[in-house]
């Protein structure tokens, strides 16, 4: 790891003016992904900001009759939240289906989503990665790729976004607010808040320089069945080959995102439609532009089986 | 090759240059010197409380919780295994909830309580979770345990806080502390020995007992 220093902010928008004036900087929260990272040095910050103490681990009501999710809440708390477990179940089904009970105890929320992602080729410094290193090329491209995207891909980046809340979080219509050096605060949709890869891989979100997030907000809860299913290679403490993550509706209708399968959580609106007409039809239009390799190509069938099991799940 | 001598006396170096450095440095978090290598260091002060103990501590800003813990503190009963989180044999107790500590730095534990499995019991007056390890032969070669039996206890407090898991059934309801349960919870503590059947034995004691 690279020597640093470090301060502790005082308010969201010192700490935003505290990263705006030292490019170099990085938040810290949890740390469970950034100091991970810093160990392989692929982030290589030389100062850090400490934002624990900004007092943001809070759910409260909004206005809308929905919910204003602290940046800084802890995924256990998060996910044991009473309003969460009854009106957002989803998230909660989410969020306990990823990591460790240690890890949930200290990622946060805005934490989980910026969790980088889990490429071995991102994470192995002898190989190129357009992500890690802006144009020094994509060793996954022709390598292996059984666990990358096959959506949304790009000729720099075929890497996946390993996070099981930002599923949840996507189908659910959150929006992240920030804070930015100036001082201005402004509210981004989920949909615009991931990127996918395309010619810049290693520009992830929508988050300028500086830029903090401050909570997560989510509409009037939608009622319906909330079912996450993910399928990965062990029961357990194992990131997605695919994951579902759905609000079906007692009239069969309802909405859904993917997640293991590209760069952002992948929701296409419009095969939402196709729902009455099966899983298969469903998975025509989510993948319609699919450019699976022959490693990966098992998740469009795997994900729509999965559909077909969640569907199937709500109906009981 | 050093002997150990004088690596204490490196260290001891070290740290009166360092102390020296806070004395007229007026940066407020970390302090800055030069290590052996010449590669500048930044070091911070730190107070926090282990096993209920209050200590205070010199460290390297990248000093982890567990690094400080066995190097600083000779507490070696909580163990290195991958040093990424992905093993659980470093779990700690913070503020009375488990986390991996080679994921967190020391100084991010200003004032704040750190119990590990020296912290638990002692050899005469065994913690309960570690007298139930040793009768149901909880361990093979024991590199896991401390980790192990500190994230046990946190799990049984997790399921009596009404905390659900990926496996429960209803996820409104409070959780019971079944086989099942307690085998998703603990998927965070790898055993290479494979003693995770005993493991479920011994916490399935225990809370009955709690019960």
């Amino acid at each position: 790891m690279k020597s640093f220093s470090f301060e502790r902010a005082q308010s969201p928008a010192d700490a935003a003016a505290a990263a705006a004036r030292q490019p170099d900087a990085k938040f810290i929260a949890g740390g469970t992904n950034l100091l991970d990272l810093m160990k392989l040095e692929i982030e290589v910050p030389t100062h850090l900001i400490d934002v624990n103490g900004l007092a943001l681990d809070r759910i409260e009501d909004t206005e809308q009759g929905g919910i204003r999710i602290g940046a800084l809440m802890r995924n256990t708390d998060l996910a044991a939240h009473e309003r969460v477990r009854s009106d957002y179940g989803l998230l909660s089904r989410a969020l306990l289906a990823g990591a460790s009970g240690q890890l949930r105890n200290k990622a946060t929320t805005a934490g989980n989503l910026l969790q980088r992602t889990r490429c071995p080729y991102f994470y192995d410094t002898n190989m190129a990665c357009n992500k890690r290193q802006p144009g020094s090329g994509c060793s996954a491209i022709g390598g292996f790729t059984r666990q990358l995207a096959v959506v949304g891909v790009s000729d720099a980046c075929i890497a996946t976004n390993p996070s099981d809340m930002n599923v949840a979080l996507r189908a659910l219509d959150a929006t992240v607010e920030t804070v930015k050096p100036d001082g201005q605060t402004r509210a981004i949709p989920i949909a615009d808040f991931h990127k996918l890869p395309g010619d810049t891989p290693h520009i992830e979100t929508a988050l300028e320089q500086g830029e903090l997030i401050t909570a997560v907000t989510l509409p009037k809860p939608l009622g319906g069945k909330h079912i996450y299913r993910k399928v990965r290679d062990r029961a357990s403490y194992a990131f997605a080959l695919v994951s579902v993550g759905a609000v079906i509706q007692p009239d069969g209708t309802g909405r859904f995102a993917v997640g293991g399968v590209a760069h952002k959580p992948w929701r296409v609106e419009e095969a939402e439609s196709e729902l009455s007409r099966g899983a298969p039809a469903v998975s025509q239009r989510l993948f319609a532009d699919a450019k699976p390799t022959n490693e990966n190509r098992f998740k469009l069938a795997l994900t729509t089986r999965a559909l077909a099991s969640v569907v199937e799940e709500a109906r009981t | 090759m050093q002997s150990p001598g004088q690596l204490e006396l490196n260290r001891r170096d070290l740290l009166v240059s360092t102390a020296a450095t806070v004395a007229v440095s007026a940066v407020p978090a970390a302090a800055q010197a030069q290590n052996s290598t010449g590669e500048t260091v930044q070091t911070t002060r730190i107070k926090l409380s282990v096993n209920g103990k209050p200590r205070e501590l010199e460290v390297d800003t990248r000093t982890t919780l567990l690094d400080a813990l066995r190097e600083h503190m000779q507490l070696t009963g909580t163990k290195k295994g991958c040093d990424h989180g992905q093993c659980g044999a470093c779990t700690v107790l913070v503020d009375g909830r488990r986390i991996n500590s080679c994921l967190t730095l020391a100084w991010m534990h200003e004032n704040e309580e750190v119990t590990t499995i020296e912290g638990l019991g002692t050899p005469e007056t065994l913690h309960p979770m570690q007298a139930a390890f040793v009768s149901h032969d909880g361990y093979q070669c024991g590199y896991c345990t401390p980790g192990q039996i500190c994230s046990a206890i946190a799990v049984l407090d997790e399921i009596k806080a009404g905390i659900p898991s990926h496996v429960s059934g209803d996820i409104t309801a409070a959780p019971e502390a079944t086989a099942l349960e307690m085998r998703e919870r603990m998927s965070g503590n790898i055993c290479r020995c494979g003693a995770y059947s005993n493991i479920v034995d011994a916490m399935t004691d225990v809370a009955g007992r709690q019960a």
